[in-house]
C-alpha cells in the first residue's frame, strides 16, 4: 500500500523501474546524467561534502577533538572573531572554544560514515532477503514479505527508538538502529525486481544449463536488479545521515567526543535563546548540502536508470 | 468481505502478538532488567528479595504471561520517575500530542492541496517550478534543525511567538487544550508548522502528481468540451477523483505525525508524549518505555486496520482481488 501510494508523489518512485532491463551504455548515461543544471549542482556538492570528509585533518584549521588544542579564553566567538593567539575562527566557536568550522569538517566524516555504512549493510541484507524470496517462492518468500510489511506500517523513527529502547545509546546502536529500520525497503524494491526478471528467457536459459541457485542469483539476477537498488540506496544514504542527526540531536546518539552534526546542532541548542546563533546555524546548513546534494544526485538517477524515460 | 475482514483481524491480532513478543524479548533479554530496576547499592540479600518480588526469578515463558496479563488490563507497572501507573503517565500526555497532530495535519491540508493543485494545473509557470522546489526542500531540510531556526527567528529575533511550552490551556472534555487560549495557539504555532513541515511538501507533491494524471483523461476533456467553467471542472472532476489517494495518505501519515513528534515536543518543550518517551529513554524508565512501545504499536496496527477497510470499501479492485 505504502509503495502504491509513494509512486504516485514521485519522490519515491524506484518500484517503476522493475519494468525492463536498464540501459547498458554507460557513456551516454553519464553525460545524460549530467545534463541537468540540479543534478550537476548535486554532483559538485557531494563531491566537495566527501572531499572535506576525507581530508578534514588537513583542511581544517583545528584538531576539535584534541583537548589541547582549545582554549577556554575562546569559547563562543561570534563568526570571523580572532582567537587569543590570533587565528581566525571563520564560523566562531562553541561553549568549550572549539572552531566551528574545524567540528563541522570532522562532524561529516562521523554523519557520512554513520550515513554510508548503514545504508550499505541495508542494502546487502535487504537485496539478500528480497532477491531469495523471489527466487525461492513459496514459504520463504510469504515470510520475508509478512516481516516487510509489518516493518514498513511502522514510521522510521519508531523503529529506531524501539530498537535504542532496547539496545541502549551510542553510535553503533544508532547504525544498528537504521540498517534494522531501513533493510525492508530494498528488500521490497528487490523483490519487485527480480519477480519480473525471474520470468525472463536468461534466467529459464541458466535454469535450463543446471547453473546452480546462487550462481544465477549472484551472476543473472541481481545485475539486472541492480538499477533501482542502487537508486534507494542513494536516497537512503541521506535518509540515514538525516535519522542518525535527529537522534543524535535527541541525545541517543553520537558520543560528545566525537560528535557528529546532528550532535554539533544540539550542543548549538542551549545557546540558541541568547542569540548565540553560529553554534547550530552553519552545522545545519552543512548537514542540508550534504543531504540536498545527496538528494539531487539520486533523483537525477532515477531519471537516467529508468528505461522508460530513456530516449 | 466478512471473510476478508475477519483474515484481516486475524493478521492484526497477529502481528500485536508478535510486537509483545519482540518488546518483551528485547527488553528483558538483551537488556538486562536487574541492571535497570535495582539500586546497585543493595546488598544481595536485599537485591534476591527485590528481584523475587518483581518477579524476576521466574522463569521466562511465565514472566511474558503476566506481562501479557498486565497488558490486558492496561497494568504496566509504576514508572520508576513518577512513581504512578506508566499509563496514567502517557494517556495524560496523549492530549497534548493530539492537539499538536492535529493542527500540523490540518495546516499540511490547508497550505499543501491548494498548492499542490495550483502546481498541477499550471506546471510551466515558474512560481509552480518554484512550489515544486521549495517542496523537495521540505523533504531534505532536518526537521529538527528547521525547528531550531524557526525559534532562532521567531522567538529571538523577532519576538514574535513563544519557543517553550504549550502555554495557556482551557478545559474542554476534562482536558486541558491550548488551541482555546490566545497565548495558547500562540504557543502551538511554531511547534505545529514545524511538525506539518514534510507532510505539507508530501500532500503538495501527491495532489500535484493526481492532477496531472486525472487532467488528462476523458472525462476532464468532456467537461471542457461541454463549456464548463474552469473553476467547476477543477473544484468538481478534478478535485473529487483526487480525494481517494490525498484522504489514504492523510490516514496513513497521521500517524507517522503522532511519531514525529517525538522531535518537534523535543526541541518545543511540548508536554507531550513525545518528550516523554526520550525523556523516559534517557532516565531507563523502563514501564513507561514498554507501555509507550505497546500503545503505538496497537495504535498503527488498528490505523493500518481501518485504512485497508477502507481500501475496500472504497475500491473494487481490492474487494475482488479479496475472493479470489
Amino acid at each position: 500500500m505504502d509503495a502504491k501510494l509513494a509512486d504516485t508523489t514521485g519522490v519515491d518512485n524506484p518500484a517503476s523501474l522493475a519494468d525492463a532491463p536498464p540501459p547498458r551504455k554507460i557513456g551516454p548515461a553519464i553525460i545524460r546524467f549530467l545534463s541537468s543544471p540540479t543534478a550537476l549542482i548535486g554532483t559538485i556538492g557531494l563531491s566537495a561534502v566527501i572531499f572535506v570528509a576525507i581530508f578534514a585533518p588537513l583542511l581544517s584549521p583545528q584538531n576539535p577533538y584534541d583537548l589541547m588544542q582549545l582554549d577556554i579564553l575562546d569559547s563562543r566567538l561570534a563568526p570571523g572573531s580572532e582567537s587569543f593567539a590570533g587565528v581566525p575562527y571563520y564560523l566562531g566557536t562553541d561553549g568549550q572554544g572549539r572552531d566551528i568550522l574545524s567540528g563541522i569538517m570532522y562532524g561529516l566524516r562521523t554523519s557520512l560514515i554513520v550515513g554510508i555504512a548503514s545504508a550499505l549493510v541495508a542494502a546487502v541484507i535487504g537485496t539478500t532477503a528480497g532477491l531469495l524470496a523471489a527466487y525461492s517462492g513459496g514459504r520463504i518468500e510469504t515470510l520475508t514479505m509478512r516481516l516487510v510489511d509489518l516493518q514498513l506500517s511502522f514510521p522510521t523513527i519508531l523503529m529506531a527508538l524501539m530498537i535504542l529502547a532496547i539496545l541502549g545509546n551510542g553510535v553503533t546502536n544508532v547504525v544498528i538502529a537504521i540498517i534494522i529500520a531501513e533493510w525492508a525497503t530494498y528488500a521490497r524494491t528487490a523483490r519487485g525486481t527480480a519477480l519480473v526478471e525471474r520470468e525472463k528467457e536468461f534466467i529459464e536459459a541458466a535454469r535450463c544449463l543446471r547453473i546452480p541457485g546462487y550462481r544465477i542469483l549472484l551472476r543473472h539476477l541481481l545485475p539486472n536488479c541492480l538499477a533501482p537498488i542502487i537508486v534507494i540506496a542513494t536516497m537512503q544514504v541521506a535518509r540515514a545521515i538525516g535519522l542518525e542527526a535527529t537522534l543524535s540531536f535527541l541525545g541517543l546518539g553520537a558520543s560528545v567526543t566525537q560528535p557528529s552534526l546532528g550532535m554539533l546542532i544540539s550542543n548549538g541548542y542551549q545557546y540558541l535563546l541568547s542569540g548565540l546563533y553560529w553554534i547550530s546555524f552553519f552545522p545545519g546548513i552543512a548537514l542540508l548540502i550534504t543531504i540536498v546534494s545527496i538528494n539531487l544526485v539520486g533523483d537525477r538517477l532515477r531519471d537516467v536508470l529508468n528505461p522508460r524515460n530513456a530516449r | 468481505m466478512v471473510t476478508s475482514l475477519i483474515r484481516r483481524m486475524i493478521q492484526a491480532a497477529f502481528v500485536i502478538f508478535a510486537m509483545t513478543l519482540i518488546v518483551f524479548i528485547g527488553i528483558n533479554v538483551i537488556g538486562n532488567p536487574v541492571d535497570i530496576l535495582i539500586n546497585p547499592d543493595l546488598n544481595q540479600a536485599e537485591r534476591a528479595l527485590v528481584i523475587k518480588h518483581l518477579g524476576l526469578d521466574q522463569p521466562l515463558w511465565s514472566q511474558y504471561l503476566s506481562f501479557i496479563k498486565g497488558l490486558m488490563q492496561g497494568d504496566f507497572g509504576d514508572s520508576f520517575v513518577y512513581k504512578r501507573p506508566a499509563l496514567e503517565v502517557i494517556l495524560e500526555r496523549l492530549p497534548a500530542t493530539l492537539e499538536l497532530a492535529l493542527c500540523a495535519m490540518v495546516i499540511a491540508i490547508v497550505v499543501g492541496l491548494p498548492l499542490g493543485l495550483y502546481a498541477g494545473l499550471y506546471p510551466e509557470r515558474i512560481s509552480s517550478r518554484l512550489i515544486m522546489t521549495g517542496s523537495i526542500l521540505g523533504f531534505s531540510l532536518p526537521t529538527f534543525w528547521v525547528g531550531l531556526m524557526f525559534i532562532l527567528l521567531f522567538a529571538v529575533q523577532l519576538g514574535w511567538l513563544p519557543s517553550n511550552g504549550r502555554g495557556e490551556t482551557a478545559m474542554l472534555f476534562g482536558t486541558p487544550w491550548s488551541f482555546l487560549t490566545s497565548d495558547g495557539i500562540s504557543h502551538l504555532l511554531l511547534p505545529a508548522l514545524n511538525l506539518a513541515l514534510f507532510k505539507t511538501s508530501l500532500i503538495l507533491r501527491l495532489t500535484r502528481a493526481g492532477v496531472q494524471e486525472v487532467i488528462m483523461q476523458d472525462f476532464v476533456k468532456f467537461a471542457r468540451a461541454k463549456g464548463l467553467s474552469q473553476s467547476r471542472i477543477i473544484l468538481v472532476h478534478i478535485l473529487k477523483n483526487l480525494m481517494i489517494p490525498v484522504v489514504t495518505i492523510i490516514g496513513l501519515e497521521f500517524g507517522s505525525l503522532i511519531a514525529f513528534s517525538v522531535v518537534t515536543e523535543s526541541i518545543y518543550g511540548w508536554p507531550g508524549m513525545g518528550k516523554l518517551i526520550i525523556d523516559s529513554i534517557n532516565l531507563l524508565d523502563r514501564p513507561v518505555i514498554v507501555a509507550y512501545l505497546m500503545m503505538m504499536v496497537i495504535l498503527f496496527v488498528t490505523l493500518n486496520f481501518i485504512i485497508d477497510i477502507c481500501y475496500t470499501l472504497l475500491d473494487p479492485r481490492v474487494r475482488l482481488e479479496g475472493k479470489g
